[in-house]
C-alpha cells in the first residue's frame, strides 16, 4: 500500500500548508480551552487527515508507513493535541481492523473512520499497563453475544468516540495472552460510561478518560477477524506500527524544538552578542540537530523496512526507544536555551516540554522498548 | 456556462528569494514553487460557481514546463473538471500568455475567463487586460465580487480609494483581488480524486501562437538595504537635516 510519488507531493503540501496556516495559528487557544474547537476538528476530518493510514480502497489515502512517517512528521511541527485528535484513526484505533479485521468489517467500518469518525483504542485498564497480556476486563458469551464488563483508562479520545477497539478476555481457561480478544464496539451501545476527564501535565486539548463497561452486549461478530483469542496479537500488530508512528512524531516536534530554540537563540542578546554566538549555546543546538537527524535516519529506514514487509518488531522498539527519549532531551535543552523564558507560557518551548513527555510513556514505556529489544536480540543469539 | 481559470506556477509565497548573482534574474534552482495565490482565488471563484449551479465546468490552463501540471493537480483538486498544459520552457511574457489563452477561449468558448489580477512573481498585471482586447470582450479587474445575473455579470472592483460596482455582457474577462474569497484546502480524498482527471497537452506551435519575447530584461537587482535611522533631539534639527542631508525640502 502506498501513494505514487507524485501525488504524495501533493498531499505533503497540503498537509503541512494547512498545520502552518491553520494549526499552528491556532496553538495557544487549544492550550488555553483546553479543547480542540469544532471548527478546525471539522476542517481536519475535511481535509482528509483521519483517513491516512486506511486502505485506498476503503476510502482512506492509503500511505505506506514510509509515507505516513513523513506525514506525521509534519504533524510534529504543531502542538501534539491535534495529531492526538486523529492519531488513533491513524493509528491504534483503526489499524486492527485494518491488519486483522475481517472483509465485512473492513467494508462496514473503515469508510466510517476514514470519514473522520473517531476511533478509540481500549487496552490499559487501572491495574493493567504495561503488562498488557494481563487484561482483566472480561466478554462473557451469552448465545451469540458477548457481555464486556471492565474498566479501561487513560483512553484518548473517548468522548470523540464513535467506536472502541476494547481488548477483553473471552476465553476464562486461557490465561495471558491467548485468552484475549479484540472487539469492535461502538460508543453508543448501551453499558458504556465515561469517567470523568483526566488532568494532566501536558497535551491539552487531549482527551482522555475512563471507559466503563457495564455487561455491553456486542455480537460474536465484532470480534476482530472473527476468531476469538487472537486480541493480543493484534494489538501486538498495531503497536508496531503505532511505534514507527509515535517515533516520527517525536522527529516532527524535535524539528519544531530546535526552530525554536535557534531563532530564540540569534535573537537573544547578552554579554553583547546574541547567545547563539556562545559556543556552549552552540554545542546544546548541535547536540540536538544530530541527536534528530539521527533518529529521523533510524525512522525512515525501519519504516522503509516494514514497507518490504521484513520483520521490524525489534526495529520499530529501537525507534521508539531513541526517537522518544530524543525528543525529551531536544525540549530540555530548548527550554535551556531559552532560560527563564523558557519556562514561561508565553514560549512555545514550554508547552511542547510538557507535551513531549508523554511519548516515552504511552504505546510501551522506554523501559517496555528495551525489554522488547533485549528479546529480540536474545531470540537471534538462541538463532 | 463553462468557466476558464488560468492558474501559473510561481515561486511559493514563503519563500525568500535571491537574485542571481550575474543580476539576470531570481534564483529558482531547488526553490519550492506552488500556485499563484491570485489564480487560487479564481481557481476557488470558479469552483464556487460551479456548486452555485453558474457554471456547467471549470477548466484550467497553464502555461509553462512540465512541472506546471503539478498546478493544475492541485487546482483539479480543488475542484476544476479537468486541465490544459501548453507545454513550453520558454519564457512567456504576459502578451504571450494573452494570445496562448485568447487561442484557447476560441476552442473552448467559455463564458467567462478568470486570471489573477498578477503573478507574485513578475507583477505584470496585464494578462487578462490584454487578453481581453485580444478576445474583443468586456473585462472586469480586480474583483472583489462576483455575481452572475444570466448573460451578465456584475463585479464589484477594488479601486483607489473604494470599490467600484460594474455591470459587463458575458463572455468577459475577470481578475481576482485578494478578497474576492477565501480559497479553500485541496482536501486529501479529492487530491486523490484528481488524479484521474484528464489533462490535455498542447504547445504553443499547435496552438499557432509566436510566444517570441517582445521585452528584454536588463538587470534584475535586489532591494536597496536598509540602513539603520539616527534619533534627532529636536524638530529644528530634523528640518536642518531633511534639508541638508535627505535634501528633500
Ligand atoms: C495521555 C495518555 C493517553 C493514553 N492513551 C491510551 C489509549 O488511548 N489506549 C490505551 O489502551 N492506553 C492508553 N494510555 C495508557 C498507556 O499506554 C500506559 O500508561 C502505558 O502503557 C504504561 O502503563 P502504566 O501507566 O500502567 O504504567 P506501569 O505499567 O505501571 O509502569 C510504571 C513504571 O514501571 C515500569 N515497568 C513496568 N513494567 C516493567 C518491567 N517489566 N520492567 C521494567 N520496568 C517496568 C514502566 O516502564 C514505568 O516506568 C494512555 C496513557 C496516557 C498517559
Amino acid at each position: 500500500m502506498a501513494v505514487d510519488q507524485e501525488t504524495f507531493v501533493q498531499l505533503k503540501d497540503a498537509i503541512s500548508r494547512f498545520v502552518r496556516e491553520r494549526l499552528v495559528p491556532n496553538e495557544d487557544r487549544i492550550e488555553n480551552e483546553d479543547d480542540i474547537p469544532a471548527e478546525i476538528l471539522r476542517e481536519m476530518r475535511e481535509i482528509g487527515l483521519y483517513g491516512l493510514s486506511i486502505p485506498e480502497e476503503y476510502g482512506g489515502i492509503g500511505l505506506s508507513m514510509s509515507q505516513e512517517a513523513e506525514i506525521v512528521f509534519e504533524l510534529g511541527q504543531t502542538s501534539l493535541a491535534f495529531r492526538s485528535a486523529v492519531g488513533t484513526n491513524i493509528g491504534i484505533g483503526s489499524q486492527g481492523i485494518v491488519i486483522d479485521g475481517t472483509e465485512e468489517q473492513k467494508k462496514y467500518w473503515l469508510p466510517k473512520l476514514a470519514e473522520g469518525m473517531t476511533a478509540s483504542f481500549a487496552l490499559t485498564e487501572p491495574e493493567v499497563g504495561s503488562d498488557a497480556a494481563s487484561v482483566k476486563t472480561v466478554a462473557v458469551r451469552d448465545g451469540d453475544d458477548y457481555l464486556i464488563t471492565g474498566t479501561k483508562r487513560y483512553i484518548t479520545n473517548a468522548v470523540r468516540a464513535g467506536v472502541f477497539t476494547v481488548m477483553a478476555r473471552s476465553e476464562p481457561d486461557k490465561k495471558g495472552a491467548d485468552g484475549i480478544s479484540s472487539f469492535i464496539v461502538p460508543a453508543d451501545t448501551p453499558g458504556i460510561t465515561l469517567g470523568k476527564i483526566d488532568k494532566k501535565m501536558g497535551q491539552r486539548g487531549t482527551k482522555t478518560c475512563d471507559v466503563i463497561f457495564d455487561k455491553c452486549r456486542v455480537p460474536a461478530s465484532s470480534i476482530i477477524g472473527g476468531k476469538p483469542g487472537m486480541g493480543f496479537r493484534t494489538a501486538m500488530k498495531v503497536l508496531d506500527r503505532g511505534r514507527l508512528h509515535i517515533s516520527a512524531l517525536s522527529c516532527g516536534m524535535a524539528e519544531r524544538l530546535i526552530r525554536d530554540a535557534l531563532a530564540y537563540a540569534a535573537d537573544r542578546k547578552q554579554f553583547g552578542a546574541p547567545i547563539v554566538s556562545f559556543q556552549l549555546v552552540q554545542a546544546m543546538l548541535a547536540d540536538s540537530r544530530t541527536e534528530a537527524m539521527a533518529a529521523w535516519a533510524l525512522v525512515r529506514d525501519s519504516a522503509r523496512k516494514f514497507d518490504a514487509r521484513e520483520p521490524t518488531s525489534m526495529e520499530a522498539a529501537c525507534c521508539k526507544l531513541f526517537a522518544t527519549e530524543m525528543v525529551g532531551r531536544v525540549a530540555d535543552r530548548a527550554v535551556q536555551i531559552h532560560g527563564g523564558a523558557g519556562y514561561m507560557a508565553e514560549y512555545k518551548v514550554e508547552r511542547f516540554y510538557r507535551d513531549v513527555r508523554l511519548l516515552r510513556i504511552y504505546e510501551g514505556t522506554t523501559q517496555i522498548q528495551q525489554i522488547v529489544i533485549a528479546r529480540n536480540m536474545l531470540k537471534q543469539l538462541q538463532g | 456556462m463553462k468557466v476558464l481559470v488560468a492558474v501559473k506556477r510561481v515561486v511559493d509565497y514563503n519563500v525568500k528569494v535571491r537574485v542571481k548573482a550575474d543580476g539576470t534574474g531570481v534564483d529558482l534552482a531547488n526553490v519550492k514553487m506552488s500556485m499563484n495565490p491570485f489564480d487560487e482565488i479564481g481557481v476557488e471563484e470558479a469552483v464556487r460557481l460551479k456548486e452555485a449551479g453558474k457554471a456547467t465546468e471549470v477548466i484550467v490552463v497553464s502555461i509553462g514546463p512540465a512541472q506546471a501540471q503539478e498546478t493544475l493537480r492541485t487546482a483539479l483538486a480543488m475542484g476544476a473538471d479537468r486541465g490544459i498544459l501548453i507545454k513550453t520552457d520558454a519564457e512567456v511574457q504576459p502578451l504571450a500568455v494573452a494570445k496562448l489563452l485568447k487561442a484557447v477561449c476560441d476552442a473552448e468558448q467559455p463564458g467567462l475567463v478568470i486570471t489573477g489580477k498578477q503573478a507574485i512573481d513578475d507583477d505584470s498585471n496585464q494578462t487578462g487586460q490584454m487578453l481581453a482586447a485580444l478576445w474583443g470582450r468586456p473585462q472586469a479587474t480586480f474583483a472583489n465580487k462576483l455575481f452572475i445575473e444570466g448573460d451578465k455579470a456584475k463585479v464589484v472592483r477594488e479601486i483607489d480609494g473604494g470599490l467600484q460596482t460594474v455591470e459587463i455582457d458575458l463572455p468577459a474577462v475577470l481578475t481576482t483581488d485578494l478578497r474576492l474569497n477565501e480559497p479553500r484546502y485541496a482536501s486529501l480524498p479529492n487530491i486523490m480524486k484528481a488524479k484521474k482527471k484528464p489533462i490535455d497537452e498542447k504547445t504553443p506551435e499547435s496552438l499557432g501562437v509566436d510566444i517570441a519575447s517582445r521585452l528584454k530584461v536588463l538587470k534584475v537587482a535586489e532591494p536597496p538595504k536598509r540602513v539603520a535611522g539616527v534619533k534627532v533631539p529636536d524638530v529644528a534639527t530634523l528640518v536642518q537635516k531633511l534639508k541638508t542631508e535627505a535634501g528633500v525640502i
